[in-house]
């Protein structure tokens, strides 16, 4: 993305989606001020055209894209996020609808159709803000400009803890005002009434005087024709009827009955279903491969060679897992057999060896500073799996010459765009079908989609449609990893117990420093990127580099404060400026988890307190050593600001699965290499943490600062790993640095 | 030859291969959708129905081996008149699912722990709610269990 600050700002210069680089949507957002900005300017009125024909039927009227009100008062909110079970889509209907004063139980909120008429507007807004800095220069950006630049990136992603914060800050909130205005100018007109006489409230405009109302569905169809106001006035808090409640999420009924159709549950008439193996080695191709014994499986039909894969396509998925499993492919190992987890380790520790960052950050003179006998720790991370519970399944029909895909990924637009591309049809003629997710973190994010490519491929050459199923072991093996990573930290400490100098190098491909935040106040800090590439395909995984990032830093801020001779939350305190949100949080969790209190005989306590997407979050871990040598986590308590929070029971939710998935990665989750392949083959030997190893007792409170929203899906993440280190240290006096802790229990 | 068994209180008669997991003869032969594929190897419990009342790990399971017996699966908790079952309902009380793909089978082992326990303590909830959830549900989970069996919603420490 950031191609687009030096690109031509004329509305006709082509934006590539491939300048959106990851880093670009995963930093943190910026106080989001500024002019109104809908799905469609005023100068783009084919898009509207186009949206508005492809969702409003006979008695249905649609307004500012996002959302139709039909003559009998339902109200359908089109969602541009994915709700890969984050509880987004409830959140943005209650924005949306508390804004236009809508009757809770009237209103839908359904995917927006993958097409560039719902590029989401909203979010490119935001994106734009966060490169920049400068939400101010993107306030004079016309939005005209911004529905372009969203549409012809084909944005319509989720990811970066956005969806409330962006979307439903900039863009449905907006529309609900808007909307409703146009409604009350509509009755105002009807009633032959002054507008300030009248009011609204479950999806009706009323004026008091008469004792008259009229219903949002007989005003509809004449609102509809008004231009909306690009700048309406919002609620102030205290009139919220629906936002900051815990209503709840519109998405659960079918989540309990067995009735929600997700990506691997879509099935059409003479569909067939097929499995697929890509080369072990990332990197490798095909070189050939003996079809027999597959085909001569009962059920099976068709063997497919791709150039890095092959497929086995069956009446159904039983026989085509059967008719994999029974082929001996040969793949070559595009010259990766020498890499292996050691000689990742080992060309991180080379790099820094050798001191020649690739970028460099900071304040101070940290050399000077660190004088001859600094404190030095090493840290090291496996790569980490996402392991979302649904495996990939999309299905692809190829007929008459148009191309349909139904199945979840977390840019339906992009998802489109890319079938486009790997068909070579038209635009027009592929249709991207969005259905229910079964988890993602980073998964099915548009970087690396290969199972959209693959079935394409099967489904252009085949008379019937297929879905593409990715058996458990081929997700394993075929991963968006989080990067492996090392750290060396380094730091000298002043006779006041205070830091005098404090270095983070690490090792990863890509900077972590547009997403990292590090909260303490230190006269000289650096933060030095080397670079490391291995052959495996690297991303986004729930909250990105803040995970390693924050276990690096807060392990080693213990590391510090047992060094000074300091309790840990008085040592972070000291290095924390006075009245700042961080510095509440901090002391928030203090006081909640008993801090100052004795400690369960054979426990320790830890604490850590991470940034991430705007978002604070401290968590404190009561945890001890089993038996066994495993760790067992005995509380959490954990204090979040996340500025404010538009429904309090999802929000929570996030945090809860959010810390449970950090101390899960903490804990067990490793993905090692041999030999340029990965060793870890299913869930049998890549550890989730289960309902035994969770914690009891998760006491969350949300201080609510009123600082501008922070993202909620991610933050829980990053402070689980260091907080559970350190209460570990607490209990044992021995420090973790080598994530998972099972591998070193085990020795 | 087909094999004969029941689906949700009704007599099917299935034409799949012996060594056809049951899993996918009931997504793919019988169109009941809510049970999931997660691992394939009985490794996740998203595949848990029941056999014969009992918990099964319906991907590792041949539907030769349920020739003959009862399953029941997510479909089929709910009552005659659509009413959900009560465990269902503490679900959604406690607002359980997040991406919601592996709570059929969350929900169907802990019908099962349920009917077998009547009341379990957390000793026995983590004993026999092994399913993985990928989203970190479990301490709603345990809420709803709780819930639907008359006990406290939050779980104490220490309590047995």
């Amino acid at each position: 993305m950031t191609d687009t600050q030096t690109a031509d700002t004329s509305p006709e210069a082509p934006i590539k989606r491939k300048g959106v680089k990851r880093r670009a949507f995963l930093i943190g957002g910026v106080a989001i001020v500024g002019a109104g900005l809908f799905g469609i300017s005023i100068a783009d009125s084919n898009a509207a055209k186009d949206a508005k024909a492809r969702i409003t039927g006979e008695g249905e009227h649609s307004f500012a894209t996002w959302l139709k009100i039909s003559e009998d008062d339902i109200i359908t909110i089109y969602s541009p996020h994915t709700d890969i079970g984050q509880g987004s889509n409830t959140g943005l209907a209650q924005m949306l609808a508390e804004e236009l004063d809508a009757m809770w139980d009237q209103v839908r909120i359904v995917s927006a159709p993958a097409e560039s008429a719902f590029a989401n507007v909203g979010l490119g807004r935001g994106f734009l803000a966060d490169m920049t800095g400068q939400p101010a220069i993107i306030n004079g950006i016309p939005q005209s400009f911004l529905a372009l630049i969203a549409r012809q990136m084909n944005l319509q992603i989720t990811g970066g803890s956005t969806a409330l914060r962006f979307t439903g800050q900039m863009t449905f909130q907006k529309v609900g005002a808007a909307t409703r205005l146009a409604l009350m100018e509509t009755a105002a007109k009807r009633l032959n009434v002054p507008m300030g006489e009248l009011t609204t409230q479950d999806s009706r405009v009323i004026h008091a005087k008469s004792s008259t109302s009229l219903r949002y569905g007989e005003l509809a169809a004449q609102a509809a024709t008004l231009s909306l106001d690009n700048e309406p006035t919002l609620k102030d808090p205290s009139q919220y009827r629906l936002m900051r409640q815990s209503l709840q999420r519109l998405d659960i009924p079918a989540k309990v009955d067995g009735s929600a159709q997700y990506g691997m549950d879509f099935a059409i008439p003479n569909m067939r279903v097929a499995t697929i193996q890509a080369a072990p080695v990332r990197g490798g191709k095909l070189i050939s491969v003996d079809t027999a014994p597959a085909l001569a499986i009962k059920g099976v039909e068709k063997v497919i060679k791709l150039d890095d894969a092959v497929a086995v396509v069956a009446k159904g998925y039983w026989p085509a897992i059967s008719g994999l499993r029974a082929l001996a492919p040969s793949f070559s190992d595009g010259s990766h057999a020498d890499i292996s987890t050691a000689s990742i380790f080992a060309a991180h520790d080379a790099l820094f060896a050798k001191g020649e960052a690739d970028g460099e950050a900071g304040e101070g003179n940290v050399q000077a500073a660190l004088g001859a006998k600094p404190i030095e720790a090493k840290y090291q991370v496996p790569f980490l799996h996402h392991a979302m519970m649904e495996p990939f399944a999309l299905t692809a029909q190829y007929k008459d010459g148009k191309l349909d895909i139904w199945g979840g990924m977390q840019d339906p637009l992009a998802t489109k765009m890319l079938a486009v591309e790997v068909s070579g049809l038209d635009a027009d003629d592929v249709t991207f079908h969005p259905m229910i997710i079964g988890g993602s973190f980073g998964r099915r994010l548009p970087m690396y989609m290969e199972i959209v490519s693959q079935v394409t491929k099967l489904a252009m050459q085949l008379p019937y449609p297929v879905k593409l199923i990715w058996s458990r072991e081929e997700e394993v093996a075929q991963g968006a990893y989080r990067p492996q990573s090392s750290a060396v930290l380094t730091a000298s400490l002043t006779d006041k117990k205070r830091i005098a100098a404090y270095r983070n190098d690490y090792a990863q491909p890509e900077s972590a420093e547009d997403e990292t935040v590090f909260p303490y106040t230190l006269p000289a800090v650096s933060r030095r990127h080397f670079a490391h590439v291995s052959n495996q395909q690297t991303g986004a995984w729930r909250s990105v580099n803040s995970t390693q990032q924050g276990f690096y830093n807060e392990s080693f801020m213990d590391e510090l404060a047992h060094a000074a001779g300091e309790d840990p939350v008085t040592f972070r305190r000291n290095h924390l400026k006075a009245d700042s949100r961080h510095l509440r949080v901090l002391d928030e969790v203090a006081a909640r988890s008993g801090w100052n209190t004795p400690v369960p005989a054979g426990r320790g306590r830890g604490v850590a307190l991470v940034e991430s997407f705007k978002t604070i979050v401290a968590h404190v871990i009561e945890a001890s050593v089993g038996e066994d040598g495993m760790p067992k986590v005995h509380k959490v308590t954990t204090v979040v600001d996340a500025g404010s929070i538009v429904n309090p029971e999802a929000a929570m939710a996030q945090i809860e699965g959010g810390t449970i998935m950090g101390l899960s990665s903490a804990i067990g989750e490793a993905i090692t290499l041999e030999k340029g392949a990965v060793q870890q083959s299913n869930l049998s030997d890549y550890l989730l943490l289960n309902m035994a190893q969770a914690p009891l007792v998760q006491d969350i409170h949300f201080l609510n600062s009123g600082a501008p929203m922070g993202g909620i899906g991610e933050p829980g993440v990053p402070p689980a790993a260091p907080a559970l280190a350190n209460a570990l240290f607490a209990a044992t006096g021995k420090r973790v640095r080598n994530l998972p802790i099972m591998t070193q229990a085990k020795g | 030859m087909a094999i004969q068994t029941s689906i949700n209180g009704k007599a099917v008669a299935l034409s799949a291969e012996p060594d056809t997991p049951l899993l996918w003869v009931i997504r793919e032969e019988l169109g009941l959708t809510g049970t999931k594929f997660g691992c394939g190897i009985a490794a996740c419990g998203a595949c848990t129905v029941h056999v014969d009342g009992e918990p099964a790990r319906s991907c590792s399971l041949p539907v030769s081996e349920v020739a003959g017996k009862s399953i029941t699966t997510i479909e089929g908790l709910k009552s005659a008149d659509g009413t959900l079952h009560a465990v269902q309902q503490a679900w959604i009380a406690a607002q359980v699912p997040q991406c919601g793909y592996c709570q059929s089978g969350q929900i169907m082992a802990a019908v099962a722990l349920i009917e077998k326990t009547g009341r379990p303590s957390d000793a026995q909830i983590d004993a026999a709610m092994t399913n993985l959830c990928r989203c970190g549900t479990y301490p709603r989970i345990r809420k709803a269990i709780r819930a639907a069996t008359g006990q406290a919603a939050q779980a104490v420490e220490g309590a047995v």
